[in-house]
This record gives structure tokens, sequence and C-alpha cells, in this order.
């Protein structure tokens, strides 16, 4: 890894517009294709920006990017659908970047929409063919039977509980809680995640995302154009990803996740900043054990003790290091792949437009996800300052 | 009987694991370049790379490197009454598998990571046999 070289393309593009679908929850009037086209319009109003403006389209899911341009009627130079999981949309944005960065597109657009609850419009999954021979004849399928796994070994490397795993179901929903927009905002006690429905042990049903449908989009254009948009940029300083494995069985360590360490270094080399420097972290939380091993992985602390980030208040609101402040996955919105949506948040807290959940003084953000089991990862270093 | 699961689809890649469980071996892709066991079945090696796998029956010997405690399976063509131990198994040979923990209580309390276990095959169809495995006692 060469850092001067990642150096050269910190700052390269801003975020200049994002916004969520014009409803997101339960909506089964809605295609999952409409909550994408709904979800680029508002984030380009969103930027003073019109379709017509769009000649990059990044995406990732079951539509490809030809889908999306046709959808919304344009003809894009630069097209993209990598898909590795949830984290795709937090990869595209780095991807984005280098595009807008070489001239390969002036205005890009990442988009996701996903009818993950109604399944309205939804085509079927692809990469089955191995789980289908070694993995669902036990019973496993759906996220919750894989993500156990790792949650298990992790409490017995480390001595984790299910009360640490429970207060970051419990500080998520704090911030939910000062959420408009957030689907289940009452709060809730160690206690209740804890005597909460079994689904798999060691998750009760609170230690799992919910299950929605939504869209949400970002748009990104070079720092010489982004002042012409209606708001204040958002400076992405840094982006990394990586790709370690699908099967959960090839994962090297499965309490501590590679591809998220790699792409955490990527894009903290390309920023030039370290875990220290961040004011505000957004974390993929598909389940409640996901956030504390991502601190890990990306280096915030030593394997172990990521859940004492939730269980000392430091997450909360009001805390030293504010974690998922839209309510996250667990308690705002999870379509399934969720990764859209911790960058949306992240860019109106560096905007300043998060009201009564607003972190004061927010001005770097980082962004990480994850796709599949911690089996992809995404790294965004965001900044309000160029 | 009508199987109470989802059966595998086997591709030919795999054709020698399952014809080995349903002769009630368990039979595993090895390198013959660096020696390295792997799981699943593929035509190079994962570890260097070499084009030369061979296969070697394994000795049904591992640890429960993982589990899990399904109180409900999403999958309809999984008929299996829950609770179900969803077990991830290290062979003694370095592979690990996804299977289940079989003969041993669905109780978080009386598993432990990395207990010993042994393999056992459950025919399922005239075709497929699935390993499972089930405690071997000792430490």
């Amino acid at each position: 890894m060469d850092a001067r070289r990642l150096r050269a393309l910190s700052g390269a593009a801003c975020i200049v517009g994002v916004d969520e679908s014009d409803e997101i929850g339960t909506l089964p009037g809605k295609s999952q294709l409409t909550l994408h086209v709904e979800a680029i319009h508002n984030a380009l109003r969103d930027a003073g920006l019109s379709v017509r403006d769009v000649d990059g389209v990044f995406t990732a899911g079951q539509h490809s990017p030809a889908t999306i341009a046709e959808a919304i009627g344009v003809v894009p130079r630069h097209v993209d659908g990598t898909t590795v999981g949830g984290c795709s949309f937090i990869i595209l944005v780095g991807h984005a970047m280098l595009a807008l960065h070489h001239g390969l597109c002036d205005v890009a657009v990442v988009s996701h929409g996903e009818s993950g609850r109604s399944g309205v419009g939804v085509s079927p999954r692809r990469d089955t063919a191995l789980p289908d021979q070694f993995e669902t004849p036990y019973g496993f399928g759906g996220a919750p039977t894989y993500f156990s796994l790792i949650t298990t070994r992790h409490m017995h490397e480390h001595g984790t509980t299910l009360e640490q795993w429970a207060q970051v179901a419990v500080s998520t929903r704090r911030w939910a809680a000062l959420n408009p927009k957030a689907k289940l905002r009452d709060p809730i006690t160690v206690e209740d995640v804890l005597a909460s429905r079994p689904v798999v042990w060691p998750f009760n049903v609170l230690n799992i995302c919910l299950v929605t449908d939504a869209g949400g989009a970002v748009v990104l254009t070079r720092p010489d154009r982004a002042r012409d948009c209606a708001k204040r940029p958002v400076h992405v300083k840094g982006a990394g990803e990586a790709a370690e494995h699908v099967m959960i069985t090839q994962m090297r360590d499965l309490t501590f996740s590679e591809a998220t360490r790699r792409a955490g270094e990527t894009a903290f080399a390309m920023a030039g900043v370290g875990p220290r420097d961040f004011d505000h972290v957004m974390l993929y939380d598909a389940f409640t054990s996901g956030p504390p091993i991502m601190l890990e992985s990306l280096g915030f602390c030593r394997p172990g003790e990521g859940v004492h980030f939730f269980e000392e208040g430091r997450s909360t609101p009001g805390g030293t290091l504010p974690i998922n402040t839209n309510g996250g996955g667990l308690s705002y919105t999870h379509s399934g792949m969720y990764g859209i949506f911790p960058i949306i948040e992240a860019v109106r807290q560096l905007r300043g437009e998060c009201g009564e959940r607003q972190v004061p003084g927010a001005r770097l953000s980082l962004v990480n996800g994850m796709g599949g089991m911690l089996s992809a990862a995404g790294t965004l270093v965001l900044s309000s300052e160029p | 009987m009508e199987p109470d699961r989802p059966v595998p689809r086997i591709t030919p890649e795999a054709r020698p694991y399952w014809d080995g469980a349903r002769e009630g071996r368990l039979v595993i892709p090895r390198c013959r370049a660096c020696g390295a066991a792997f799981m699943y079945p593929r035509v190079a090696c994962p570890s260097c790379g070499s084009r030369d796998v061979g296969w070697i029956e394994a000795s049904g010997r591992g640890r429960l490197h993982s589990f899990a405690i399904a109180h409900q399976i999403l999958n309809r063509a999984f008929k299996a009454k829950p609770p179900v131990i969803l077990a991830m198994v290290e062979l003694e040979e370095g592979p690990r598998l996804l299977t289940n923990l079989v003969n041993a209580p669905a109780d978080p309390a009386a598993l432990r990571c990395d207990m010993p276990v042994r393999v056992v095959f459950q025919t399922l169809t005239a075709e497929v046999t699935l390993p499972v495995f089930e405690p071997a006692g000792g430490a």
C-alpha cells in the first residue's frame, strides 16, 4: 500500500446531495425500482441539481446500473454495479470519487432501493449454489443463522456477554428516539433485549435489525462544481474497501474482520487520519455484535473491547463518540442492503442538519459497513472541511 | 420417506465428497503441492494456488468451532423441528464445515466452543447422505 498515491485521491470528490425515498418503512404499494427513483430525485433536489446533470450511475443489489439509468432517463458515461453485500454503496462512493477524479463522469449518483419487507418487484437471490449445497440442508439461511456463529465465537474467545451485546441495542434506540424517521423510537433496556423473542441464540429479536422497504441516494461531484450546489459540500477524505469471503467457513478468524481492517487501513491512509480523530461514527448494525467487532477490526480498541464504547455510554447521545446517530439498522431502517443510510446520516451530521440528535461540532465522520457476514467491507472518512 | 430438509444440489466438483458421505466416509479435497486440506471442493488450492488437488479420507474427528441454536427456521423447505443446533466444525485436518450438532441438548449452557466432536451420517435420499456431528466426549 503506497500511502502517497492514496493521499493524492483524498478530497477528490464531495457529497453534495443525500436523501431517502419519499417514505421508508412498510411500502407494499411500491416496487423497489420506484424506491431507487424517488431517492435519486430527492437527493438531486437536495443538491440543487437535476436528473439531466447525472452522467455516472452507481448501484448495487438486484438492479444493474443500466436499469437505474433507464428508469431515470439518462445515458451515463460511467456505470458501476459492484455488489458485494450491504456495504456496496459505501464502496461505490469510493468508486465514484475515482471516476470523478479521472473525468469519467462529472455528476455521480449512488443509488439504493430495496423492497426488503414487502418483496415488491424483487428478483431471486444470486450466488446461492454453494450455500444450497453445503449450508441450507442444515437449517442455515438468513443472516442471523450465520452471524450468530461469529457472535458465539467472540463470546468464547473474549468473554463478551449477552448483556454487553444488548447495550448496543439500547444505545442505538436512544438515538432512534431523537430521529423522527426512525421506525422504533420507544426506549428499551438491557432486560428488554434479554427478554425479547429468541430467534437464533445468542440473538433475540432485539439483537437483530429491522426488515423494511426503503431507498436512499447520494450525489457526488468534484469540489469545483460542488461550490455551485445548494448546500455546503461534504468532502470524501478517504475511501477503502476489501472482500475476504462469502462462505462463513472461509472467514480466517470469526472474531475479527480482515476485510474491515483492510478497508479501514486504506481509508485512514488516504485521509491521513486515525481512529482518535473522529467525532462521529456510523457502523453497519445488522446485529448488535457487528459494531463492536468493527471497532475492534478498525483499530479503535483491542479485540474484545468494542463493547466498552456502548456499555460506558460513549456511544450514546451526549457521549464522547456518538455511534449510529440515525438509530441504525436496529431501530431506524434496514431494507436488506443498509449501506447507503449510514452515509446519508453522516452527511446530515456534518452539515449540522440533525436537529435534536445533532452531534455538536461534528467535523469528521467515519462510515464503515460490512457486506454479508463481515465478508466484505467499505470505509469512508467524511469531513465538513476541505 | 420425504426428506425433512432441502436436499443439496451436487456440483460436479464436489461429487467425491457426496459419494464418500453416502458410503459413510468423510472425503475432502487436499492439495498435493502444499498439503493443505480444504473445503468446499475447488479445482485450485485456496492456500497455494496449485491445480494439483486430490482427495483424502478425513478422520471424522474435529472440534465445535462455533454454534448457534435456531429457535425458528426461515427456510420453509426445512421441516425438521426446531430447536436445531447450527454448528461450525473444524476438522482435525483443518477445514471448517457448517453442519448440525446432534445427540446433544439444544442448550447453550451444555455446549462450548472447541468441544470435541465426531462425524455421524444421516441418510437423506438414495443419493445424498449428510455428514453431521455429535459430541465425542473427553476434553
